[in-house]
This record gives structure tokens, C-alpha cells and sequence, in this order.
């Protein structure tokens, strides 16, 4: 149920967010989704890929400062009130999230967003309970 | 000019028996009455007879600022405490504080010294001396101030900072020379131009004997345009004696340093060996009439050189060159002094088992800067924004703790700091001097 998000350390100059894609790029490998969280001196890069171990190998083997974390990908309508639903069920049970984004396009109809929570484990337990759905690895991977 | 022209002027052969027996003194009192130098003697299998000439200085051991540390604090005094009367310590950056004693001979000696280097640098009894040396532990205050009662000046004791209030005291009082840190100096020149006030107009400031931090002939030539004096170099260090070991005359070609009081030597820091006349390297000076804390061989870490050429002000004394640079990797900044291995022993406590790291300083306006850049590895490195500004804030309050001054923290990539044969650089100092 968890996936594999791969972060990566940047410092905000330019041509830094290139370098990592056209490794990526070289080693075949599909970024299914991702997000930066920057600030005025760094940046954190956080990847889907359709090949989780192989992009942190690459890109470790590239020098940058990479880990490798897991999320929450959850499938809700995509309509109004779809995201509203999945996170007052969170703050219902309490789950705090650290951070989320959205999923870029999908082969589904549903829309997908990816939830970085403190006690993954408890997350996922209480969106099955409420009967959101949950994606696995695999399914996100292959999208 | 001369305070005490006898010294001052003393023939080469002449001084050099006054120095040979001084040092014979000074050998066989510290054998005696200081383990650390009695031990060190013993174990290169020397006693104070093998002394006897000043070629025989080469067989005595280095003495260094870990000795100092490692007889912390009263270890290293050569006299029981009842005859010590002043105690001065230096900021103690990179772990225990320097300490260091005087007796009332050793003030006198110091007093006299500092006479000496006012003399040197221009000042006479006639006139107003506004003493912007810290007082307090730091040896630059009270060591300018009692040489300069001792030449009978008139001491303004200002100390450093309020530096508006010091430029008033400095029209209003008629201050006619200035002692302080270059880098304060060339503030106040600032100040002034801010507060409207005109050097040559509005102050009978003459000279001023700037010291405790490296500068350089670029900073003397502003330094006397904007403040219209003229300007010397004075050096000294604590565990020497603090200010008065050596100073520039009216040539300003070199600091003679009071040879008749200490030995100065140049040596390769890498090897020891002594180096010839003329050859750069590091400075090491020997103490031959202080009582409280003797120095055998202290070595200051500074690379010079040594002018042996007459000067044609008069005095014998040898000269050594402005100060270019450590044997070590100290820096001084903002007149504190740093040594990257405090940034390190930092990064290490916060996790890091081979941090890398490089301090950058700067100068902005007259202000030295700090950055330090450190590379996120694995064990520092966290997904969330919030966690590595807390990481950063982390290093930001420990470099302030364990170095005194306050630094920009930077994360950087791995692999960005640059490499010497496998060693980050760890400084880059664009300051100039």
C-alpha cells in the first residue's frame, strides 16, 4: 500500500532540476509525478517513478543526497469536494500531514494526490476503514 | 626620537651578549621552576649548561598554544601566585582559554615596551591619546594604557564601541593619536563622514598604532587619507607579553621587535629547522626577562620574515615583516579568532561523521562577513523543508556558541565544495587587506 517517493537535495541555481531529469532520462526511467519544496537557498525534489530503486541508485551514484521515503497514493473523484472528503476523514482520525500533490494526469478517471503523513501505517488503516481508495505500488508505478 | 635610547640603540655585539645571558636566565629558571619546560629539556636530553651560546637556542624545544592548554590555566607560571599581580586570557575559541600572569616586573617590563612603541610610532608625553583597545581580559587596553602613562601622555581610556561618543571625545578633547584595530579605525573614519565631521578640520589627530589584526599597505594608505594621520603597525600576543613585542618607525619598513627582551626565529613550520636570514617562515619568539610566564621558543603561528639591514632611524633592533599569513589555518574575523576545526567539531556533534564544509569570508563595507556552506549528505539530509531550516538554524546557534560570532549557514549539494587532492579547501577569504 505505501509507494516509493524518491527526494532529492538542490541547491536553488540553475540547471540543477535538469540534471537530475536527463539522468533520469539516460537511465529510462518515468517520472509519474512530482513536487518542489523550496526555500530561498535549497530546494527538495520529490519523485514518482515507475522504477523507485533504480532512479535512487542513479541518482546516488550521481553524487546528489538522496532518500528514499514512502507516501500515500489515494484515488478520489474528481469532482468538488473529493479532496475535501479524503482529508476531514485525516483530521477526523487525527493523521497529520506533512505535505501532498497531485498526481499529473492519469489513465483513470479518478484524480490522484500523494499524502506524505507522519504514521503512514495508521493513514492507510483509516482511508481503507472509510473505504477511500488506496493505491498500491504497483498500480501507481505502471499508471 | 627614542624612549629608552641606551636599549633602543644598543650595538648589534653588545645587544647580543645582553640577549645570550638573558637567555641563560631565562633557561635555567624555567628548568627549575617549570615542570613542562623541565621535562621537555630532559627528554631531548638538555640541560640549562648546554647553553652557551645563541647558535644553542636550535637545541631548546618548541613551546606551543596546546602547551599552554595542557597546563591550563597556571600550569606553564614560572613564580607562585603570591607574586602574581594581573591576569589576562584570550577568548579561548578553540577549547580552554589562554591564560597569562604578570608580576609587578613583568607590568614594568610591559609598561616600558609599550613607552618604547608609542615613541616608535609617534607619540610623545605632549600628547592626547584615545586608547579604542578593548580593556578587560584582551591585552590590547590596558597594555597601550599603561605605556602610555608611562610616557606620560594624557590616556583618554575610551576602550572600543559607542563610536559616535568616541568621535565627540575626539573633536571635544583634542585627541592627537589614536590606538586601536585597523579595521576600527578605517569605521570611524566612516562614522565621522556620516556625523559631518572633517579630519582635517575638525580633529588634531596626528598619528595613530593600529594593530591585532592583519592589514595591509592598501588599508594604511586609506586609513591616513581619510583620517589624515599617519599610520604604524604594532604586534604583539598575549602569551609574548600583548602589545609592545614589536613595532614600526617612522620608516614603516618593517617592526623593529625589543630584542633585548625577546628572540624572534625563523622557522619551517612544516620541519622545525631553523631558517637563514631573510627566509620566510614562521615567527618564533623566546622571552628573556619575563618572569611570571617564560617562553621558550613560543610559536606564534605567523609567517614573516626577518630585515636584518640597518634602519636608518637608529635603532638596532631587528626587524620583521607585517605579518602575511598563519602557519596554521586561523582566521581572525571581526577580531575574533577562528579555526575551521571549531566549524567541524560543530558539524560533527550535529551529525556528520566526515563533514565538509568551507567558510567563506568577506568583507562588506568595513564589515567582515561569514558564510559557511555545508554539503547534505545522507545523515543531515531530511524531505521536508521544515526539518533542514531547523538543521540550519541548529548550526547557525552552535557556530555562535562555540565561535563567538554569528555566520549565514548555507546548504549546499554534495560535491560542491571544491577539492584539493581529495581535501575540501576549507576557506576562502576574499577580504582584502
Amino acid at each position: 500500500m505505501k509507494i516509493k517517493q524518491i527526494s532529492v537535495f538542490l541547491e536553488n541555481k540553475s540547471g540543477r532540476l535538469a540534471a537530475v531529469t536527463k539522468l533520469l532520462a539516460a537511465g529510462n526511467i518515468n517520472i509519474r509525478a512530482l513536487s518542489i519544496a523550496d526555500t530561498s537557498d535549497f530546494g527538495i525534489l520529490r519523485l514518482i517513478v515507475n522504477q523507485p530503486d533504480k532512479a535512487y541508485r542513479v541518482l546516488k551514484d550521481a553524487g546528489f543526497t538522496v532518500t528514499m521515503t514512502e507516501v500515500i497514493g489515494v484515488a478520489m473523484s474528481d469532482e468538488p469536494g473529493g479532496l475535501a472528503g479524503v482529508l476531514e476523514i485525516l483530521e477526523e482520525r487525527g493523521v497529520n500531514i506533512e505535505y501532498l500533490y497531485a498526481f499529473v494526469g492519469s489513465a483513470c478517471d479518478d484524480a490522484l494526490v500523494m499524502f506524505r503523513v507522519e504514521n503512514i501505517d495508521d493513514a492507510i488503516e483509516v482511508l481503507k476503514a472509510e473505504g477511500v481508495k488506496v493505491l498500491t505500488g504497483e498500480e501507481v508505478y505502471s499508471l | 626620537m627614542y624612549w629608552n635610547e641606551k636599549y633602543e640603540t644598543m650595538p648589534r655585539e653588545e645587544l647580543k651578549k645582553l640577549q645570550l645571558e638573558r637567555l641563560k636566565q631565562t633557561v635555567e629558571r624555567t628548568y627549575h621552576n617549570v615542570e613542562h619546560y623541565r621535562k621537555a629539556m630532559q627528554e631531548r636530553g638538555i640541560e640549562p649548561s648546554d647553553i652557551k651560546t645563541l647558535d644553542d637556542l636550535k637545541k631548546l624545544p618548541f613551546t606551543t598554544k596546546q602547551d599552554l592548554r595542557d597546563n591550563y590555566p597556571y600550569g606553564m607560571f614560572a613564580v607562585p601566585m603570591s607574586e602574581i599581580v594581573r591576569i589576562h586570557s584570550s577568548s579561548g575559541t578553540t577549547g580552554k582559554p589562554t591564560v597569562v600572569g604578570y608580576t609587578r616586573n613583568d607590568l614594568n617590563t610591559w609598561a616600558e615596551l609599550m613607552a618604547r612603541a608609542l615613541v616608535c610610532g609617534g607619540a610623545g608625553r605632549e600628547d592626547v591619546i584615545q586608547n579604542s583597545y578593548g580593556y578587560g581580559l584582551f591585552t590590547g587596553g590596558l597594555g597601550v594604557h599603561y605605556g602610555a602613562e608611562r610616557l606620560g601622555a594624557s590616556v583618554i581610556p575610551t576602550s572600543g564601541g559607542n563610536t559616535k561618543r568616541q568621535i565627540m571625545i575626539m573633536k571635544d578633547y583634542g585627541t592627537t593619536v589614536l590606538t586601536c584595530t585597523p579595521s576600527y579605525a578605517l569605521y570611524m573614519a566612516e562614522v565621522m563622514q556620516e556625523m559631518g565631521i572633517d579630519p582635517k578640520k575638525d580633529l588634531k589627530l596626528k598619528h595613530g598604532i593600529f594593530g591585532a589584526e592583519p592589514w595591509s599597505e592598501n588599508m594604511r594608505r586609506e586609513i591616513e587619507t581619510k583620517l589624515n594621520i599617519s599610520a604604524v603597525d604594532i604586534y604583539g600576543l598575549s602569551e609574548i607579553i600583548g602589545p609592545g613585542v614589536a613595532i614600526e618607525c617612522k620608516e614603516k619598513r618593517g617592526l623593529h621587535i625589543f630584542e633585548d627582551h625577546f628572540i624572534p626565529e625563523i622557522i619551517d613550520p612544516e620541519t622545525g629547522e631553523t631558517l637563514p636570514m631573510g627566509e620566510e617562515g614562521e615567527l618564533v619568539f623566546t622571552s628573556l626577562t619575563k618572569e611570571a610566564l617564560p617562553m621558550i621558543r613560543y610559536r606564534t603561528r605567523d609567517i614573516t620574515r626577518l630585515i636584518e639591514e640597518p634602519c636608518s632611524c637608529g635603532r638596532t633592533h631587528i626587524r620583521m615583516e607585517r605579518v602575511n599569513g598563519r602557519s596554521d589555518d586561523m582566521l581572525i574575523i571581526r577580531g575574533v579568532n577562528v579555526f575551521p576545526s571549531q566549524v567541524e567539531s560543530v558539524l560533527l556533534e550535529i551529525g556528520e561523521t566526515e563533514p565538509h564544509y568551507q567558510l567563506i569570508v568577506d568583507r562588506v563595507g568595513t564589515l567582515d562577513t561569514l558564510e559557511i556552506q555545508v554539503e547534505v549528505s545522507d545523515a543531515l539530509f531530511s524531505d521536508e523543508v521544515r526539518r533542514l531550516e531547523q538543521l540550519e538554524d541548529k548550526i547557525k546557534k552552535e557556530i555562535e556558541t562555540t565561535l563567538g560570532i554569528s555566520a549565514k549557514i548555507t546548504l549546499v549539494e554534495p560535491k560542491t565544495i571544491q577539492r584539493s587532492e581529495g581535501k575540501a579547501k576549507r576557506v576562502i577569504d576574499r577580504r582584502k587587506f
